[in-house]
């Protein structure tokens, strides 16, 4: 059994046209020590699959089915103490802005401090030990002068630095991360990517890293989903996906990469922009930007445009895509279960 | 226009824009009473600076994108809007087809308002709210050519409209029922719709999705092949930079370190900032990055350090890097390089 | 060319009937019964002031019609009324029925027009401090702090003395509503001129309006067609409120005598006619114009929250 399972994650939020349904059906797990990539748009749902697991949505969203396991508990069904336990002590959160963490009024050894002794019972002295402690991991210049300065006095990629520090403080399994460097510049992502790496390898934590950058993906995961307008539609080994990918929209993603086309040539850009989520494109949501609803021969693909594609498995993914469900049929490879 | 004229005089290989040592500060004291001082017993007027940009040398030839890429801070948008007139240098000066624009009134710079245009980085914030697409698009053509009966205009908006891809039926709604990719559309038609032959872009596809930037990308280069335009295109994104750049400028803190015709630069960066920026690029091929770890953090630019700007992150710094600035020196293959260890051989 | 995106992820054109049937406004307004109420009431106020000369049984102005013999009736379900005065009289023996919406009427003029003053200088001065800056910015908001360190009643005594010391106090009484809007824009101005100031700021950074300057446009044309249209929100909602606050003023102005004369009475001064006959027992000639001028100057503030409620952005949710 996995440490986090997540099954047929369904969240809506309530607004005054009616709910809107920003995830469908999203499943996936997270064995001890995995790092997955979650890769979207924006108004994929990404974020929201990402702030659900901690069960941290904001009204007017709720979840409306399915549920999330960790470590055999139901999270879902779980009273606010417990998921306060959770939250922090087995699973912490680092956001895209450190700011949004850090209150600027407290110093960071206050912080820290503060954060060790609500879930712990550990004397002040104690606290600051192994806040120190942590910020020598993340390899901040003189860590103890730090945590007598406010957050306001480091520059960004400090601060990113010190939310890792919090995010390990007490030493959790997994480590969700939400876009933690598009704020950055790419010097300092490339060495605050480096950095979690190194430290989830050594100390067998586990990463949910959240995302729109495919090369980011591509360095630091194992495994990722790629979600489409609130619906994950292929997952399965990074690698696997990033070589050879299945889903025409995972297709058109990685193609459009300026790194994928020679210099000065045309990109092979996807037309069209992704679905409003009140508003979803009947069958498959990427049908109306999709090269291959029409098949080789010129006949259309009616179950593009008619019917939510149901996941295939090809080598070593899952796919949600009716094409490529007909390939795999004509090809006749049994369908083995995969995760 | 006594300008055109002189335009056609000229010989060709003269570039269309010439950026000379242009400087930029911005004042962080206030007002006169608020840069009053105690100091020792004493009232002084202190002033605090931020410097954005010192002494950027730069020229743009026609025809060419040249791509600005550097980090947050490094001045590369100041570039962008000195250029365009949007800010005043403090000191330098520019020049657009031979002539001095950076002290024109805003009569006399008129004609160059219609050749020059710009393209913004925020899709959200660069359309008016209250002014539906058609009346956007029509204010500009309506500024420079005064003279067009009403019909010449709907038809010069119906063809830029065409051109950048979007549907006629759009004139009479408002930005904010468009996407991010969609107003972008919007916003180069908007800047196509006077006919310029110069385009600064800054940073116009950072704010956008993947696949998104690849198709504003592609409208920017197809409207480059059919117009014949000339790109200044700010970035911080060197695959961009890679695909769309004829020749690239690398800043840093306020200065150019490095210009070179994009594949000499990719095949062969020589700044060792250009390097560990370049091995910072996440790429989909290596699974393991082994990027040049720079030391330190970016100085700020209210105390500038003395000599050259990296010198306090460089490996290579020596007593030289300390004290003296580095110009920009030509080297064999054609690029510039503004670095005493490239100059002096002690690195390659 | 590029055929990519065309009408197909965008909804057809919405007439001006459908936005504004389908806009967040009308929406929050159906739901709110108190804004509903308030915008009912308003109306039917501003209706019979404005339509006070057909309404009203008499002619308080016209000295003809009233009746000296007729003073201090009560009104009609007091004992001793007269039929012919629904609302009674007052002390002069006009019907105060009449008088009260003549009356109401002087108030929203003054009212009205003072804060179309108020918002003329103020939304101009904003205008200028916030887009150009500098100096202009400093000076004029200067101008704003030394406005406001002088009351309204300040104006007002210095004004008025002014006026009725060179002119006499006949022709003040024949210019007293010009004058009123006059000290009472003059005295607030500085309200709508930091609203609009701050809003300006704050759209001024926005690229639009880089992209105007690179354009070429004037700054007059950038401020007018660019800036103030996005600055209206704020200042429809201080606009509520502010006319209020200069129906309240003119009211105080006239209670202290500062404002409209006797004969040609605003709500403040039929409820300072009214305050000297209280103790004798005529209560209607101050009330029930204080009535009034409660229920108006609320439903104005009610609409105002309501109004804010509704444009403040960081309230928005779809």
């Amino acid at each position: 059994m996995a440490l986090l399972d997540v099954t047929n994650l369904d969240v809506r939020f309530a607004l005054r046209r009616g709910d809107v349904q920003a995830l469908r059906d999203v499943c996936f797990s997270l064995e001890r020590g995995e790092r997955l990539g979650i890769v979207g748009e924006s108004g994929a749902g990404k974020s929201v699959a990402a702030f659900s697991l901690l069960n941290l949505i904001a009204k007017p969203g709720y979840i409306a089915g399915g549920s999330i396991t960790f470590d055999g508990q139901e999270l879902t069904a779980m009273s606010d103490r417990g998921l306060r336990h959770v939250r922090g002590h087995r699973m912490s959160m680092i956001f895209q802005d450190p700011m949004m963490t850090l209150n600027p009024v407290l110093t960071i050894g206050e912080q820290m401090v503060e954060c060790l002794k609500a879930h712990r019972r550990i004397s002040t002295r104690e606290a600051r030990a192994i806040s120190l402690r942590k910020l020598e991991q993340v390899q901040i210049p003189s860590p103890s002068a730090r945590l007598d300065q406010y957050p306001h006095e480091l520059s960004g990629g400090m601060r990113q630095r010190v939310i890792i520090a919090i995010a390990l403080l007490l030493d959790p399994d997994i480590i969700i991360a939400d876009e933690p460097t598009t704020a950055l510049d790419v010097t300092i992502q490339a060495e605050i990517m480096a950095l979690l790496l190194e430290l989830c390898e050594k100390h067998n934590v586990g990463l949910i890293l959240i995302t729109h950058d495919l090369g980011v993906v591509s360095q630091v995961t194992q495994r990722m989903l790629v979600m489409y307008a609130g619906r994950v539609i292929e997952q399965g080994p990074t690698r696997e996906i990033i070589n050879d990918p299945q889903h025409p929209y995972t297709q058109g993603l990685i193609n459009a990469l300026p790194q994928m086309a020679t210099p000065g040539a045309r990109l092979n850009q996807i037309p069209g922009s992704m679905p409003s989520l009140d508003n979803l494109p009947s069958g498959c949501a990427f049908h109306p930007r999709c090269g291959f609803v029409a098949r080789a021969d010129g006949s259309t693909r009616h179950a593009c445009t008619d019917e939510v594609p149901d996941f295939v498995t090809s080598g070593n993914c899952r796919v949600a895509c009716h094409m490529v469900a007909e390939m795999l049929d004509r090809e006749r490879i049994p369908a083995e279960e995969i995760r | 226009m006594s300008s055109t004229a002189h335009a056609t005089a000229a010989e060709p290989a003269s570039p269309l824009l010439e950026i000379r040592g242009v400087e930029k500060r911005f004042s962080l004291s206030g007002d006169f009473l608020e840069q009053l001082k105690f100091k020792g017993g004493k009232l002084v007027r202190e002033q605090k600076y931020v410097h954005a940009i010192n002494g950027v040398d730069l020229d743009i030839q026609r025809g060419e994108a040249l791509c600005v890429v550097g980090e947050s801070g490094c001045g590369k948008s100041t570039v962008a809007r000195t250029v365009m007139g949007l800010l005043h240098p403090s000191a330098g000066e520019i020049r657009y087809d031979g002539e001095r624009i950076d002290d024109l009134s805003h009569q006399a710079l008129m004609p160059y308002r219609r050749r020059m245009q710009m393209i913004f980085q925020n899709p959200y914030a660069s359309l008016n709210p209250r002014m539906t697409i058609q009346q956007t698009l029509e204010e500009p053509i309506r500024l420079h050519h005064p003279d067009w009966s009403p019909q010449r205009v709907k038809q010069q908006v119906a063809e830029v409209m065409a051109s950048v891809g979007i549907a006629a039926d759009w004139g009479a709604r408002y930005g904010h029922e468009f996407s991010g990719g969609q107003r972008q559309r919007i916003a180069i038609a908007r800047a196509l719709a006077v006919d310029p032959e110069f385009i600064v872009a800054d940073e116009p596809i950072s704010a956008l999705d993947v696949s998104i930037q690849a198709q504003v990308l592609n409208l920017l280069m197809e409207a480059q092949q059919q117009r014949n335009l000339t790109y200044l295109f700010i970035t911080h994104d060197l695959a961009v930079v890679e695909h769309f750049g004829t020749r690239v400028a690398v800043m840093y803190l306020g200065r150019v370190c490095e210009v070179a015709p994009t594949a000499t630069l990719f095949a062969r960066p020589r700044h060792p900032y250009t390097q560990a920026l370049m091995s910072a690029i996440p790429r989909l091929e290596d699974d393991r990055p082994q990027h040049i770890r720079l030391q330190g953090e970016v100085p700020t630019p209210v105390n500038l350090p003395s000599g050259c700007v990296f010198h306090g992150r460089c490996p290579h710094a020596n007593a030289r890097c300390r004290s003296e600035i580095p110009e920009l020196i030509v080297s064999d293959d054609g690029s510039q390089v503004a670095c005493h260890a490239v100059e002096e051989g002690r690195i390659d | 060319m590029t055929t990519t995106n065309s009408s197909m992820d965008v909804a057809p054109v919405a007439s001006r009937w459908s936005r504004f049937r389908g806009s967040y406004l009308l929406y929050s307004f159906k739901r709110d019964p108190i804004a509903q109420l308030s915008l009912l009431v308003f109306i039917v106020l501003v209706g019979v002031a404005v339509l006070a000369p057909w309404l009203a049984p008499m002619d308080p102005y016209d000295l003809a019609q009233i009746d000296i013999l007729a003073s201090e009736l009560p009104p009609f379900w007091v004992d001793g009324s007269d039929p012919a005065y629904l609302m009674g009289t007052d002390a002069q023996g006009r019907d105060l029925l009449s008088t009260i919406l003549y009356g109401a009427r002087v108030s929203l003029i003054i009212g009205f027009g003072a804060v179309a003053l108020q918002a003329l200088l103020g939304v101009s001065f904003g205008l200028l401090a916030g887009y150009l800056g500098g100096r202009v910015d400093a000076f004029l908001m200067r101008l704003a702090d030394i406005q406001l360190s002088f009351s309204t009643l300040m104006v007002a005594i210095v004004v008025g003395a002014l006026v009725k010391a060179v002119f006499g106090g006949a022709t003040y009484s024949d210019f007293a509503v010009p004058l009123l809007v006059l000290i009472i824009g003059l005295a607030e101005w500085p309200q709508y001129a930091r609203t609009v100031r701050a809003s300006v700021l704050a759209e001024r950074s926005k690229e639009y309006v880089d992209a105007a300057r690179v354009m070429g446009f004037t700054s007059r044309r950038i401020m007018f067609r660019h800036i103030l249209p996005n600055t209206l929100s704020p200042i429809f909602v201080i606009s509520t409120v502010q006319v209020a606050n200069a129906i309240i003023s003119e009211a105080a102005l006239s209670f202290l005598g500062l404002g409209m004369p006797e004969t040609h009475p605003s709500l403040g001064s039929l409820i300072k006619s009214g305050f000297d006959y209280i103790q004798s027992g005529s209560w209607w000639i101050t009330l029930i114009p204080g009535a009034m001028l409660v229920i108006l100057v609320l439903v104005i503030n009610l609409l105002g929250d309501w109004l804010r409620d509704v444009l403040n952005p960081r309230l928005y949710k779809g």
